[in-house]
């Protein structure tokens, strides 16, 4: 028999771009006047889907649209998806932060979330004072933490301080005792979000041998979103992907993870007309691994694949500069292709091996130029294709954090006597 | 088999009178640990701490005095125009911070409130009772005062019915807050409303028989008298100095008592309904 304890049904969520504020005031008066005709609110009929790389003809978004899906006792299901997928909005409405706007979530027990920790942490008051003030805000009752008090501290690791004010911390330490606090609570669902990405690896060994603890032995049920695919990898048994606002697949976690991963805009075949001009029409641009349907790992060797047609160069000379980013949108480096491998008229397929392990795991961003006469760029797209480098070989394990940097060289090592 | 027995359920709408007071009342230890932090954090790296308090109306009380009573002759009766002043003064600056903070309980705790969820009523909740602390900071001083002139030999009669002094206070209190809000809902998409309240509040002060006693209005301008009588700040004020200096000549009457209990009920009721309506999706509009 299945035990299902949350059952999310049909949940969409729409939200107004723009200046929210300005011009709302008509909005509200139409919804008003539809509302008296006692007609549907109007605004819910148009709304796009949310892509965020798009650009749309309407103020309204639909940032989660009909989500559906069952958890049952005792799962511990992963949330992933891009940045503005949705799920940051979908554990808003989880823990009634801000409500949906059409369909329901039924659930049996207490949904304890940690959207952030150390909610509510005040600065002034001590660490003592802070684990009482921000339980009380998790919803535990003054009698609970008492009782708890001493493991919290000791979990903490900040008995030392706990009479401090909290703004003597440092940002570890704080982190620490707010985390501390929110493990002791007792939920029958609890939904965290991306909270271990601070602390060190001590800590987040730690973190994540006590977010297991409660899912196994407590036989709690824990929603966990995350960026970081080794974390909920070694948490999850289940995984959610959202894709601009809807569930695309809900499937076990290792099926999961590499469906995300797989998504790759690495490999991008452009139609006729996107890309194109009097002088050139771009192709395809493509990334792969050792076969074409390979996924890209740090130890493969990699190449990237540029198809581009040159319409009528006359005497001019042509070259191709990409920019590579990083995730956070930080230039990396430029490259471009060498004279000796000059673009020819006609269809150009050409190839740029990135040597075995050179990139770290991450994702990547491509901005491409076409150059005239090695001065002007006559053509400049920016993340004109993205690229997600995984890390096969390390052990998904302990230590959740990812290896500093974004390139891996292999430098040549030797003894000297 | 599939249950259809759920314990809770999130859905776009509640149901009006949905009130979750229940939710409050299980929530009632992090109303008591918000008032503790307002109180313990106010003072903290100031030089004169809770003397700040009584700062604000001991100057106010001179100005008022030495303005309306010196300069512009407004009677007080048989009360000391400086005690008469400051009771005003007191009882009035505790709606109006009651009012301020509770319209502005969503952008304030924004912060919080887009991070976890525990019933919004608790956050205007907080801030009558750490305004009631400031207020009973406040009234030490005015009992200093009091004693004073009560020793000097004026007009001041102690009376039992001073007993009911902390009812007319929480009147006051629940007052500004079911007033607070009814406009807190407005202020999360309207901005303007803040300015509002702020430039209302100075003019409201004027009409609530702040610096002067209700039959002096009466008096002076007997075709308005009636804005003043029907407003149940005056008659809240009035009904404190009644309470406090015992002297006849304040205006107290019983009817309007009940109806001024039965209006606070009733701006209470409404506040709370539509606080709620509020709270679920201010956080998209804040």
């Amino acid at each position: 028999m299945k035990d299902i304890i949350l059952k999310v049904e049909n949940l969409s969520k729409q939200y107004r771009l723009g200046n929210v504020g300005s011009g709302s005031l008509a909005d509200d008066f139409k919804r008003f006047i539809y509302k008296i005709r006692g007609k549907d609110d109007p605004f819910l009929k148009i709304g796009e889907t949310n892509d965020r790389s798009k650009k749309g003809n309407s103020d309204y978004v639909w940032a989660l649209r009909d989500i559906n899906f069952e958890v049952e006792r005792g799962d511990v299901v992963g949330i992933i998806g891009r940045n503005g997928a949705g799920k940051s909005t979908l554990l808003k409405i989880l823990s009634k932060v801000t409500g949906p706007i059409t369909g329901s979530i039924k659930y049996n027990g207490k949904i304890a979330s940690l959207l952030e920790v150390g909610t509510g942490f005040n600065g002034e008051m001590t660490g003592r004072e802070n684990i009482f003030l921000n339980g009380a805000i998790l919803g535990m009752t003054k009698k609970e933490i008492i009782s708890k008090l001493d493991e919290i501290i000791e979990f903490s690791g900040c008995e030392r301080y706990i009479d401090t004010p909290v703004k003597r911390y440092s940002s570890g330490m704080t982190v620490r005792l707010a985390f501390a606090v929110a493990a002791f609570l007792e939920p029958d669902i609890l939904i965290v979000d991306e909270v271990l990405a601070v602390g060190d690896a001590d800590f987040q060994k730690k973190a994540i041998g006590k977010m297991k603890d409660i899912s196994t032995s407590g036989g709690r049920t824990v929603l966990f979103v995350s960026h970081n695919m080794a974390s909920v990898k070694s948490l999850c048994t289940r995984a959610i992907v959202l894709e601009n606002g809807k569930v695309s697949i809900d499937t076990d976690v290792d099926n999961a993870i590499s469906y995300y991963l797989g998504k790759n805009e690495g490999n991008q075949q452009f139609e006729a007309g996107r890309y194109e001009n009097d002088v050139f029409r771009l192709n395809a641009i493509e990334v792969i691994g050792k076969k074409n349907d390979d996924k890209l790992v740090e130890d493969d060797e990699l190449s990237l694949i540029t198809n581009i047609t040159l319409k009528d160069i006359k005497e001019d000379y042509y070259h191709i500069t990409y920019h590579l980013y990083n995730e956070m949108g930080e230039a990396m480096f430029s490259f471009s292709n060498s004279k000796d491998i000059s673009l020819k008229e006609g269809e150009n397929n050409i190839k740029c091996n990135f040597p075995a392990s050179f990139f770290q795991s991450g994702q990547y961003f491509l901005s491409f130029f076409l150059v005239k006469n090695r001065k002007t760029a006559i053509f400049v797209e920016k993340d004109i294709a993205m690229f997600t480098v995984i890390d096969r070989q390390r052990e998904l394990g302990v230590y959740m954090g990812k290896e500093p940097g974004y390139i891996k060289p292999q430098f040549k090592w030797e003894i000297i006597k | 088999m599939q249950n259809d027995k759920w314990l809770f359920e999130i859905t776009p709408k509640n149901s009006l009178f949905d009130l979750n007071l229940k939710e409050v009342w299980r929530y009632r230890d992090l109303l008591m640990l918000f008032v503790k932090r307002d109180i313990v954090t106010v003072y903290k790296q100031t030089v004169l701490g809770p003397l700040w308090y009584l700062l604000e109306p001991l100057f106010t009380t001179v100005v008022f005095t030495l303005i309306f009573n010196n300069v512009a002759n407004v009677s007080t009766g048989e009360t000391p125009a400086f005690l008469f002043n400051m009771s005003g003064i007191i009882v009035w600056g505790y709606f109006k911070t009651c009012l301020i903070s509770t319209s502005t309980s969503f952008s304030s705790n924004a912060g919080i409130f887009s991070k976890v969820y525990f019933p919004r009523l608790i956050a205007p909740l907080t801030s009558i009772v750490s305004n009631l602390f400031k207020f009973g900071i406040q009234l030490f001083i005015l009992a200093c005062f009091y004693t004073y002139y009560y020793i000097s030999g004026a007009n001041l009669k102690l009376t039992p019915v001073i007993l009911f002094f902390p009812v007319v206070i929480i009147l006051m209190g629940l007052l500004g807050l079911g007033l607070g809000l009814i406009i807190s809902a407005l202020v999360t998409k309207y901005r303007d409303m803040k300015i509002l309240v702020n430039f209302g509040l100075q003019l409201l002060m004027y009409l609530s028989a702040v610096m002067y006693p209700i039959s002096f209005f009466k008096e002076k301008m007997p075709d308005y008298a009636w804005i003043v009588e029907y407003n149940p700040l005056a008659g809240i004020i009035e009904m404190s100095r009644y309470l406090l200096f015992g002297t006849s000549g304040y205006h107290f009457d019983t009817n309007l008592f009940i109806i001024t209990i039965g209006l606070v009920l009733g701006l209470l009721f409404v506040g709370v309904i539509v606080f709620n309506r509020s709270e679920k999706n201010f956080i998209d509009t804040v």
